[in-house]
């Protein structure tokens, strides 16, 4: 087995790994109950799909054409940027619009805490 | 730091002039040397050696990359189960981190890391609400992974 061999099939193997996790994440966004939910599946497996399909495709260019391509990493950078900050967006407008939470929840200590602290405002705006 | 950022990359550049040889290769040497040159001279900088920032910069990838394939490996096996058996709900930690550039970045390293999406911040209490998908498996392991990745951030940042 040659150099050549061997370092197609580690890129064979990323980019199958990446595209399964895809693929399973892209099956969490259809199974999960709501919104919360399902940005988990879109901000973080498929990150990480992104991450393996991409640096495959690195090393395949590196490799084989021997041509280091800046852009595909670049492109890991800017998914890893953005990835967060949409998704933090978007759930946080989500609550604010008034979303409800899954029945299966069990747990919501942010209402809670804005609970009081609209009282400690009506509190302060009376006296 | 800065500055000994700027001397490297310009001894680099006199080592290119030096050689009259103007690729990649001799830049990168010139850089590595440069590199030592002001690791041995850190000494009469006012501020600290600025390799020990790229070692945290690095460590913090490092941390970061495993956390990111664990909860990964995690979270896959929680959707593809035939049946869905997740509690979510959101709960809230402390964070020890003050200004905006730390708690920016430990908010997108969280949000990355799955199974928890940062929902909303208090910064003037310090105060994180995390959205898990699985409140009581997840909560110990995301509270592990951000009292690690505060630690390197401060590291970094300071």
């Amino acid at each position: 087995m040659s150099a050549k061999e061997i370092i197609e099939a580690v890129v064979l193997v990323m980019v199958i790994i990446g595209t399964l996790m895809n693929s399973l994440s892209s099956l969490g966004f259809i199974r999960l109950p709501d919104v919360y939910n399902r940005s988990h599946a879109a901000t973080k497996s498929i990150t990480l799909g992104i991450l393996f399909i991409l640096l495959g495709t690195f090393i395949h260019f590196l490799f084989v054409d021997n041509y280091f391509s800046v852009r595909l990493l670049l492109g890991i950078v800017f998914v890893f940027l953005t990835a967060p900050v949409t998704g933090h967006l978007i759930v946080r407008s989500a609550y604010r619009f008034g979303v409800k939470l899954s029945d299966t929840s069990i747990k919501d200590e942010l209402a809670e805490d804005l609970e009081r602290a609209k009282k400690k405002e009506a509190r302060t705006e009376g006296t | 730091m800065t500055m000994q950022i700027l001397l490297n990359l310009l001894i680099a550049m006199v080592w290119m002039l030096l050689h009259d040889v103007w690729n990649t290769l001799t830049f990168t040497i010139g850089f590595i040397l440069g590199f030592f040159i002001i690791y041995s001279f850190r000494r009469f900088f006012p501020t600290p050696f600025y390799g020990r920032k790229l070692w945290a910069i690095l460590k913090l990838i490092y941390l970061f990359g495993i956390d990111l394939m664990m909860s990964s490996i995690v979270v896959i096996g929680q959707v593809i189960r035939p049946r869905l058996n997740i509690q979510p709900g959101i709960f809230k930690m402390e964070t020890k981190l003050k200004t905006e550039w730390e708690l920016a970045m430990l908010v997108n390293l969280l949000t990355l890391t799955p199974g928890s999406v940062v929902m909303e911040i208090a910064p003037e209490e310090g105060i994180l609400y995390v959205h898990a998908m699985d409140v009581k498996r997840n909560k110990p392991s995301v509270i592990k992974t951000k009292n690690k990745l505060e630690d390197v951030i401060i590291e970094v940042m300071r």
